[in-house]
């Protein structure tokens, strides 16, 4: 199995995909220029030629149509934006067409469109380059919504989505990018999410995207001073697979959702009113939610510094679930980053 | 244009107006239980093309939509059965009035936001450029759709894209009750204003059947000969309220000349004194067809009156392919 990155992963499942999909073309604003939408494209117009990579105008929301004709007439594509925020202006034809399309002309045909949209963070994106607003999209039917967490499942959820004959946003945090793994390349399956990456029996963690490595991260330290937490990563937003979400909660009957987006009407809020339906005689305590604030993201290093949550926000909620008072080894040990607006030292902006 | 053509399309709009005229007359039954936008005075249009479109060509449209259906040979029967909301209906009665579709003919889709099929219209016609189809897209839409944004957007990347596409604008000036005074500036002229933008542009007066069928016919030699896009504009008028089945000239929104102005133009009742006149219709001819033309309307309703609604369960069906 070879290391590569996020992004070459996301680069050799497009690639990948155009191979066994003869027909199957992918474009976006820069998809050949010299960046190739973060290294995300690289390659490809050389593999595959202009007919099926270009680079388009800046009219996302035709651009949007435009798939969803393609794919009416026989021909899958992967739409890419460097920033979600960007793509606000196609719901138009993402709500009221691909969401729909399959549904309202009474099965007639499906409209198997991939969109990639990059959720950016920290220096300096502010309110309008760092939206994760993957709730907003879960709550229109007909869509599917995805989130990897790393190159092994950008690779094989991407191809997944690609192969999907739904209309499917991939939303690719920009923090993730350089990120490496070793990655193999599975076959492409049915679409499916809620994957137990860590098992444990004390606690149900449920996260997505950048997050499920800081909880990782805690959880497995936490194992050395007897906390046995189990990590969901949710990777489908929509539809949630709910299976082995239950499964987990019969098991440790304690639950904490971590969300990368803002507090109110999020994912998570969802994942702990079904349980409460559900399984809340099953709950030993009442389930904590930890996202975003309910404010737009700030531009100013000062402004963010305690913007997001950290490590040691997570471990102050799993104490509070676990009813620990006492001070932990990790809490004392922890390193947090020199700076808390960068998912690492290669990260230097501009975005 | 031989005198077949000239029949036909005469016979067409008879079709396209009895349709009409008929949900307008049966609407308050309350038995189509769905927003109707009928193009009663919008025949010419329709009729031009049905003769000139070709099988394998594509067709979009928006909520003004049961004439160009129908133009292309959309099924009857499956669409009043979708205004009846019933299991035979072309959309599953999931869609009704707005959202028609007859893949058999091509008819891809109309939906109900301004401006909403044009991209995809695009996108079918940039399929078929990459399948190497020899077929073309037609996509109608009101002057309401040239102030949506994605308009400009379309129109631009199908110069760029050299896309094999015609643009149909249907301007019949009014969008909803709005006249184009507040919307768009004095003196405009919408096909120069898109010609602007580098696409070959045609005017046409949307209520002479021949110079519909003309325009039309330009527009497929020049995407066929150039394999570019090709915008036009056909002037019309609506004769009723803009969504349902009445007239609305109580609300004064449209001055009483402009009205009688554009009755006197209507498509259909000058066409026949032509025929007429050129002795290839007189006026048995015109009853046997209209008479023909009823019952096979009569019995598309009669069916779609006597057809089951869908299961119930079908509204929780098909949400995912």
């Amino acid at each position: 199995m070879p290391k590569i990155s996020f992004v070459d992963a996301i680069n050799l499942a497009i690639s990948h995909s155009m191979r066994k999909d003869k027909k199957m073309i992918c474009y976006g604003l820069g998809a050949t220029d010299p960046k190739s939408i973060f290294g995300t494209t690289k390659f490809l117009e050389k593999d595959f030629g202009k007919k099926r990579i270009f680079d388009v105008p800046t009219s996302e929301n035709a651009l949007t149509g435009v798939s969803i004709g393609l794919a009416l007439n026989g021909i899958r594509s992967v739409v890419s934006h460097q920033r979600l925020d960007f793509f606000l202006l196609a719901f138009d034809q993402l709500i009221n067409s691909a969401a729909k399309w399959y549904y309202m002309f009474g099965a007639k045909k499906p409209v198997p469109i991939t969109i990639r949209l990059i959720i950016g963070r920290g220096w300096g994106q502010g309110p309008t380059h760092s939206q994760s607003l993957q709730s907003i999209f879960a709550h229109i039917p007909g869509l599917k919504v995805v989130m990897p967490s790393s190159p092994q499942n950008a690779y094989y959820l991407l191809k997944d989505s690609i192969f999907d004959p739904n209309p499917v946003v991939f939303l690719e945090h920009r923090w993730l990018h350089n990120l490496k793994s070793n990655v193999s390349y599975k076959k492409s399956n049915k679409l499916s999410g809620s994957k137990v990456v860590k098992k444990g029996k004390d606690l149900t963690i449920i996260t997505m995207s950048w997050a499920v490595h800081d909880v990782l991260d805690v959880s497995k330290r936490l194992n050395k001073e007897g906390i046995d937490i189990e990590v969901i990563d949710l990777s489908v937003i929509k539809p949630i697979f709910w299976k082995n979400i239950f499964a987990s909660i019969k098991k440790t009957g304690r639950l904490l959702v971590i969300d990368t987006g803002a507090y109110t009407g999020s994912i998570s809020s969802e994942i702990i009113s079904e349980i409460s339906i559900n399984y809340s005689s099953r709950l030993k305590t009442p389930p904590i939610k930890i996202a975003m604030p309910d404010f737009p993201e700030p531009t100013s290093y000062g402004l963010t510094k305690n913007f997001y949550f950290d490590k040691l926000e997570i471990i102050k909620n799993i104490k509070k679930i676990l009813k620990i008072k006492k001070t932990l080894q990790i809490e004392k040990n922890i390193k947090l980053p020199t700076h808390h607006d960068v998912p690492g030292e290669w990260f230097t902006g501009p975005f | 244009m031989n005198n077949k053509t000239l029949l036909s399309m005469y016979k067409k709009m008879q079709f396209f107006r009895i349709v009409e005229e008929t949900i307008a007359a049966r609407y308050h039954e309350n038995k189509m239980r769905c927003p109707v936008h009928l193009a009663i005075g919008q025949e010419a249009i329709s009729a031009a093309f049905s003769q000139v479109a070709q099988k394998g060509d594509y067709v979009m449209s928006s909520h003004r939509a049961h004439l160009h259906y129908l133009a292309k040979g959309g099924s009857l029967n499956s669409m009043i059965s979708e205004l009846y909301g019933k299991e035979n209906g072309c959309s599953l009665g999931k869609g009704g009035s707005m959202h028609l579709i007859d893949l058999k003919v091509n008819f891809m889709g109309s939906t109900a936001i301004v401006g909403n099929t044009i991209p995809i219209s695009a996108g079918i016609a940039m399929a078929s450029k990459i399948k190497k189809e020899k077929s073309m897209t037609f996509v109608f839409f009101g002057d309401g759709a040239i102030e949506e944004g994605v308009f400009y957007e379309t129109v631009n990347f199908a110069i760029v894209k050299e896309l094999p596409i015609v643009f149909v604008c249907e301007n019949n000036f009014y969008s909803v009750y709005s006249p184009l005074k507040p919307r768009q500036p004095k003196d405009r002229k919408i096909f120069k204003m898109v010609e602007a933008m580098g696409i070959k542009s045609f005017k046409a007066d949307g209520n002479q059947i021949k110079k519909c069928y003309r325009t039309f016919s330009d527009a497929k030699k020049y995407v066929d000969s150039k394999k570019k896009p090709v915008f036009l504009e056909f002037e019309t008028y609506r004769h009723l309220e803009h969504c349902g089945p009445n007239n609305d000239d109580n609300l004064n929104y449209r001055g009483s000349k402009e009205i009688l102005r554009w009755k006197k133009k209507d498509p259909i009742i000058n066409f026949e004194k032509e025929l007429i006149k050129k002795k290839l219709l007189n006026k048995k001819k015109i009853y046997l067809e209209k008479n023909k033309i009823k019952k096979i309307v009569n019995t598309a309703f009669f069916k779609a009156e006597k057809s089951s609604f869908p299961n119930q369960k079908e509204a929780y069906r098909n949400l995912y392919a």
